[in-house]
């Protein structure tokens, strides 16, 4: 799990292009949205289309992106669950 | 004293109708344009409903009178088509040197439905070919030009979704400040690959119908069409009777995000008020609202907020003819200021189809139903672009 | 009205009033453009996001809008912003392109696709500084000083706006070049930090600055 979740936090970084973010300032726990790292709904997106990617899960309602991608530790803990449906 | 502006002839094609008759014909019976892809060669054939024109480039060529398809992609054969349909209807010749005659057109696909197809066979080396010329948005503007002979002024807009609404706006100001007498003014868009993705990426299509102001709708469909509107002066009009009156306009930005718009509205209330206040009109002299109305769940609540926000209590008919032609994108502004006239001048107002159950955050419903025998004054139609850009227009009965 | 600032980008340099402020050993675009805005000190992570053209439409904006504080000056509404360029957004076009080439294995990404289209630029610089009034992108196939000094001219002259930011942002892998100008009305063109070449917004200084990055 700690391995996916560094491995993510390099990921997140580089498909949203956030530059001045390094993997150790993201808190694994931290909020993704809003206050914490500040993402919008185009990021969302970007992460629904690196799930896809990278892991093979589909996700088809937009509206459910932002309860996966919570924290770094939800979306692996998603990813874990349906990887291989 | 800014001289007048009227509209004295229409011209469109679009997936309801290949000219104005036949489509007023769509709209009074309820035949909505949206059904599965078969023109358009992409994966999503059988999985994305569109707005699509069913005929082939061969067959827009032959309609158009174009010999060389090389060197017109889908969006100039549209725009040729709908050109020469408006220019007739007005009876007016560009060439006739009384007049200052100019085009003001919109795109924004351009010749991409052209390029993305040859695109991979460039990068294998194929040799030079003609369709990058047709590449840019400006090529179908020029394509107009030469083939009916405008000299005057020639402009091309590209703002988006707003983009013909924009180059109306455009058309209107040249003939208010007496730079030009008459202008063709309007846009066109294809359907292409490109679009197609890229707004399937952004996870706002609907695989059904699209639903505007509805509270289960579930996104937008693409749709491609040509509209163009001509304008003229009081002074070119001479004795003619126009079809109605460009009264008003009005651009704003949303300044809120790229591509959503802000939760109060901000860049739509903006739009529709000046386009109000640049008209002298107040809102309850608006008889009916051509919305946006795209079916997205942001732009319905963004732009129904806007609109209680104009108009308070007295909200008018609202409806979004979406659901009939589907979102054409750069022609939108055009193809909805075309079927705003054509309500204008048969008096009849058309529904905003599929419509079910209203947003609960907002007190107004759509139009369910055809109104006929109306008579319309003040007409308002909508048109918001990506990057924020919101343009209002507003056309007036004579 | 006056040009009370312009902004001039032809990498390696960045010029403000005709002073260099920014001046990059490399004039490759991905680096000059993350070197200015690291040089100039902006604080804007959303600014990594963008594609080519609209970093350098944001940043040619911060350099002309510094101290200036119109927003305090005018209100959201009366700002404008009038760009012209010829070639569109047509970089980030084919990189859209590219990710939808082969059908086999293909992800559009969504954050590239917002950006193919030329009047987003438009809406960074109006979503940074709150700028409501109206805006446009005009797309000319050559540089087109005249129309653009028209277009403007003639909606200070109908009062559609007090201020406009206007002028050419072109990016195209390596042709990069702005010639960004601020535009006010007379009566309210307070400069806070007085430029040297405040001047009158006619025909002549604006194509003179505006053919100045070409």
């Amino acid at each position: 799990m700690e391995e996916l979740i560094e491995k993510l936090k390099k990921e997140i970084i580089q498909v949203l292009n956030l530059e001045e973010v390094k993997p150790e300032d993201i808190d694994s726990d931290m909020a993704l949205f809003g206050d914490g790292l500040g993402l919008d709904s185009i990021d969302v997106l970007e992460l629904i289309v690196l799930l896809q990617k990278e892991y093979g899960i589909k996700i088809k309602d937009p509206k459910e992106g932002r309860r996966i991608f919570t924290s770094v530790r939800t979306m692996a803990e998603y990813i874990l669950e349906n990887q291989n449906k | 004293m800014a001289n007048r502006v009227f509209v004295t002839g229409i011209g469109i094609i679009c997936a309801i109708g290949n000219n104005a008759g036949e489509t007023l014909a769509s709209l009074q019976t309820n035949r909505s344009g949206i059904q599965p892809l078969t023109i358009l060669d992409t994966i999503y054939r059988g999985e994305l409903p569109a707005g699509e024109i069913k005929l082939t480039n061969e067959q827009l060529a032959e309609m158009a009178g174009i010999t060389d398809l090389e060197m017109h992609t889908r969006t100039a054969l549209l725009g040729m088509i709908a050109a020469g349909e408006a220019l007739k209807d007005a009876g007016i010749d560009p060439k006739d040197s009384h007049f200052r005659t100019g085009i003001s057109s919109a795109s924004t696909v351009g010749g991409m439905d052209r390029t993305e197809i040859n695109y991979r066979n460039y990068h294998q080396g194929a040799p030079y070919s003609n369709f990058i010329l047709t590449h840019g948005c400006n090529d179908h503007t020029e394509k107009i030009a030469v083939s009916y002979g405008f000299r005057d002024m020639v402009t091309t807009m590209s703002t988006a979704c707003s983009s013909s609404a924009n180059s109306i706006m455009f058309g209107t100001r040249l003939i208010r400040h007496g730079i030009i007498d008459r202008v063709l003014a309007g846009g066109t868009d294809a359907l292409s690959k490109f679009t197609l993705n890229g707004f399937n990426t952004l996870m706002i299509l609907d695989k059904k119908p699209c639903r505007p102001f509805d509270k289960n709708r579930m996104g937008l469909n693409l749709g491609e069409g040509a509209a163009f509107l001509v304008l003229e002066s009081e002074k070119a009009l001479r004795d003619r009777t126009p079809l109605c009156e460009l009264s008003g306009f009005a651009n704003a930005n949303d300044a809120y995000h790229q591509t959503a718009s802000s939760p109060d509205g901000s860049g739509p209330f903006l739009s529709m008020s000046r386009a109000l206040e640049s008209c002298g009109l107040k809102p309850c002299d608006i008889d009916y609202v051509n919305a946006h109305g795209t079916g997205t769940d942001n732009n319905d609540f963004t732009e129904g907020i806007a609109i209680e926000r104009v108009f308070g209590k007295k909200i008018p008919y609202v409806s979004s003819t979406k659901p009939f032609t589907g979102h054409t994108l750069g022609a939108a502004g055009a193809v909805e200021a075309v079927i705003s006239v054509l309500s204008i001048t048969n008096s009849i107002l058309f529904p905003n189809l599929n419509f079910r159950e209203k947003i609960d955050e907002l007190s107004f419903e759509p139009l369910k139903e055809m109104v006929t025998g109306i008579r319309l004054k003040h007409v308002l139609s909508n048109s918001f672009g990506f990057g924020g850009n919101d343009s209002t227009l507003i056309l007036s009965s004579c | 009205m006056l040009i009370t600032q312009y902004c001039l980008i032809k990498p390696p340099e960045i010029r403000l009033n005709g002073s260099v402020i920014f001046d990059h050993p490399t004039s490759e675009p991905p680096e000059f453009l993350k070197s200015a805005y690291r040089n100039l000190k902006i604080n804007y992570p959303k600014f990594f996001k963008m594609d080519a053209l609209c970093k350098l439409a944001f940043l040619s904006a911060e350099v002309l809008l510094k101290n200036q504080e119109i927003t305090h000056r005018y209100d959201a509404q009366e700002i404008g912003i009038i760009l012209q360029n010829s070639s569109s957004s047509l970089e980030t076009d084919e990189k859209h392109q590219e990710s939808i080439n082969d059908r086999q294995n293909y992800f559009p990404s969504p954050s590239v696709f917002v950006y193919t289209l030329p009047n987003v630029m438009v809406g960074e610089i109006a979503i940074k500084h709150r700028i409501k009034g109206e805006n446009a992108v005009l797309i000319c196939k050559m540089p087109d000083a005249r129309q653009l000094y028209e277009y403007v001219y003639d909606h200070f002259l109908q009062n559609r706006f007090k201020c406009c930011i206007t002028g050419r942002v072109e990016s195209y892998h390596n042709k990069t070049s702005v010639s960004l100008m601020l535009v006010e009305k007379e009566e309210t063109a307070t400069s806070l930090v007085k430029p040297k070449k405040m001047c009158i917004f006619d025909l002549s200084n604006f194509e003179r600055i505006f053919n100045k990055a070409i």
